[in-house]
């Protein structure tokens, strides 16, 4: 028998500290099987978040950079700038892009960095138990919204994908999920897409992933992909914004 | 004519493989791995084959399934 | 090349030394009044194959500096105070990170916006660490344009030889001010560059990995000794400082920078009335003199420190002679310089 599904060269053979369900192995292995394929292992530098992502590092086999909570883009810029032929992208969460970060992401984003940024979407702060995040969904409960979000009082929901896509220094912007496997084949191609255009010189590429905390939502893994597919597409609709 | 392997040591028995598998036959064991998790298992039955789909390893947190196809 | 003389202000100084030293890298963000460094770092760093960036924040700024130097490159940013006050995050990570990183200061007056004049109320932040976490950072201090230049290049060294940030602690006065300075002939050597840590794709290699989180237990109280051993080491090797008319002295005066600038010509004014007095300068604030003060202050009557500060560095100086002779402070900040004159008269009353 021929082997057709393998586990990742650029994956280290370990087991990971997610919880069971949870979408960033998922997006993990994506990342190493788009690397291997291109064939770029040697030339990648990651850039890890803060976050539940923060040892990225314990389980990709490339080089990688912490990063203070929400300033991987700016590590990464710093990074690129001085390597401009090594592959850079960064690996955040909603918190660390979206929150804390936003001011650095928008800047990366409009200086059009030749960078690739994978943006994990689980509409809460996983790390730190089950906060409200950028992307928490309207009515969303959270340990910070008991009640759920409201939007007169937290606001709605910040659309970072759609935001990014209007600033001329970005060339690509896609939101996918990975809450089945056709959502993880399509999130696998744009990620490639993301790094194809940075070694094509063309720019920052940003690739939202739509991904599952059951922990945090209080759901089954089950539960927490019909979430996905079914409650949180509503305010995060898939498919390319840009490019 | 297909099958896969399940790492079970990686396995946290989330589930999502059992989800997926469009022929059924990925179960949830009773079983604990050292981690403590009960793991998943492959379970052939009689008439049903595995169509080695990749469906499983696809959405498998883990990376913890190989697919063999002939 | 042969070396030139060249006039100039503190800030331009940097720039010379950093393009000097092999600078490859700068972020930045305007403040007042430092806003020379970037203006010419954008102008001259792009003809030398570096990079410049204006940062959209003081934040996005260091962390940029952590991100080419974690890359290998020779990095720096400038700023003043409130600006400092910002980078403390990111500093606390690049010395976390063991990653090395040339930091100015040209310090204006506290606290909050405060206002743009000469000051030095930001030595404790300096010091003792202004971010979070058991870790220091190499603090030098010129008193002049000359030893800028000196300085800022010894501080790309420092910064490599350890992999450690090094801060260079000037203020306001000594960034505006224009005096002569000698710029040695290009083709400088730059050693330790080879940086088998740095992030460059792991090819041939096991993967580098640029961190400060250690989760393991006892690994990050590991790391900390082990950045403890190294800041003993540092204590050890880079002490400096300066002696003027010390020996004789009956009075010493203590002062850094460009205060140490006006306590010299007081120690001259002195001199001539008669009065014995001398001038102990730290150079290096951190790791500070304390032995050479020790030894200096040890057959004086009195210590006078003299800071644009409500004491600050008075304290390093009082652990220093540990009770051994009586020190008094003069100090103005917010703006207020000590006059040549004050101290004088301070002097004479002691």
């Amino acid at each position: 028998m021929k082997k057709i599904f393998s586990f990742p060269k650029s994956l280290k053979k370990v087991p990971n500290h997610y919880c069971p369900g949870c979408g960033h192995g998922i997006v993990h292995r994506l990342i190493t099987e788009v690397i291997d394929e291109l064939n770029i292992r040697e030339k990648i530098i990651a850039v890890a978040p803060v976050g539940c992502a923060v040892i990225a590092y314990d389980y990709w086999d490339f080089d990688c950079s912490e990063a203070a909570h929400g300033r991987a883009l700016a590590v990464a810029t710093g990074i690129k700038r001085v390597q401009p032929e090594k592959i850079v992208f960064t690996y955040q969460g909603d918190g660390d892009l979206a929150a804390i970060g936003i001011a650095e992401t928008l800047y990366a984003a409009n200086r059009g960095e030749n960078l690739t940024t994978i943006f994990i979407n689980n509409a809460v702060y996983g790390m730190t138990g089950g906060q409200m995040a950028p992307t928490t969904v309207l009515k969303q409960k959270t340990t910070t919204t008991p009640l759920g979000r409201g939007s007169n009082n937290e606001g709605p929901p910040l659309k970072v994908s759609e935001i990014l896509a209007g600033l001329d220094g970005v060339c690509f912007v896609e939101r996918n999920a990975v809450c089945s496997p056709a959502q993880v084949l399509k999130t696998k191609k744009a990620i490639k897409k993301a790094f194809e255009n940075q070694l094509e010189g063309k720019g920052f590429s940003l690739v939202e992933v739509l991904s599952m905390c059951p922990t945090c939502w209080g759901k089954s893994s089950e539960e927490a992909v019909k979430w996905v597919e079914e409650e949180m597409v509503k305010s995060f609709p898939l498919g390319r914004i840009k490019g | 004519m297909a099958q896969i392997k399940i790492n079970k040591e990686l396995c946290k028995g989330c589930g999502l493989c059992v989800m997926y598998c469009p022929k059924g036959i990925i179960r949830r064991s009773n079983k604990l791995n050292k981690k403590g998790y009960m793991y998943v298992e492959f379970k052939k039955q009689k008439g049903i084959d595995c169509v080695g789909c990749t469906f499983c390893a696809v959405m498998c947190p883990e990376s913890a399934i190989e697919v063999f196809k002939q | 090349m042969n070396e030139k003389k060249k006039l100039s202000s503190g800030n331009e100084a940097i720039v010379h030394a950093a393009i000097y030293a092999g600078c490859k890298f700068y972020a930045g963000y305007p403040i007042t009044p430092q806003n020379e460094i970037p203006a010419l770092m954008s102008r001259h760093l792009g003809s030398i194959g570096g990079v410049f960036i204006q940062a959209e924040s003081e934040l996005a700024a260091i962390n940029m500096v952590f991100g080419a130097s974690a890359a290998g490159a020779r990095a720096m940013t400038t700023s003043s105070s409130p600006g400092i006050s910002l980078k403390q995050e990111g500093i606390s990570y690049i010395a976390g990170a063991e990653l090395p990183a040339v930091i100015v200061n040209m310090v204006r007056g506290g606290p909050g916006l405060g206002n743009i004049a000469p000051s030095q109320s930001d030595y404790f932040q300096a010091t003792k660490g202004g971010g979070h976490g058991d870790y220091r950072l190499i603090v030098l201090s010129p008193a002049s344009v000359q030893e800028t230049f000196d300085l800022t290049v010894k501080a790309f060294d420092l910064a490599d030889k350890y992999r450690n940030p090094v801060m260079i602690l000037g203020d306001g006065l000594l960034a505006q001010m224009i005096e002569q300075f000698i710029l040695p002939k290009q083709n400088r050597k730059i050693t330790n560059q080879k940086k088998t840590w740095a992030l460059t794709g792991a090819k041939n290699r096991s993967p580098n990995i640029i961190r400060t989180l250690f989760l393991k237990e006892g690994a990050l109280e590991e790391h900390n000794l082990m950045l403890q051993n190294k800041y003993r080491l540092i204590e050890k090797n880079e002490i400096s400082f300066e002696q003027y008319l010390t020996k004789d002295a009956d009075i010493l005066l203590v002062a850094y920078g460009t205060m140490a600038r006006i306590v010299k010509g007081a120690v001259d004014s002195l001199r001539s009335q008669g009065i014995k007095a001398g001038l102990f300068r730290p150079i290096s604030l951190w790791p500070f003199p304390s032995q050479a003060l020790k030894a200096a202050a040890n057959d004086k009557q009195k210590l006078l420190v003299v800071e644009m500060s409500y004491g600050q560095m008075l304290e390093d100086v009082k652990l220093s002679v540990a009770g051994n002779v009586s020190v008094e402070f003069l100090g103005r900040a917010g703006g207020g310089v000590p006059r040549e004159e004050a101290i004088i008269e301070k002097v004479k009353t002691l």
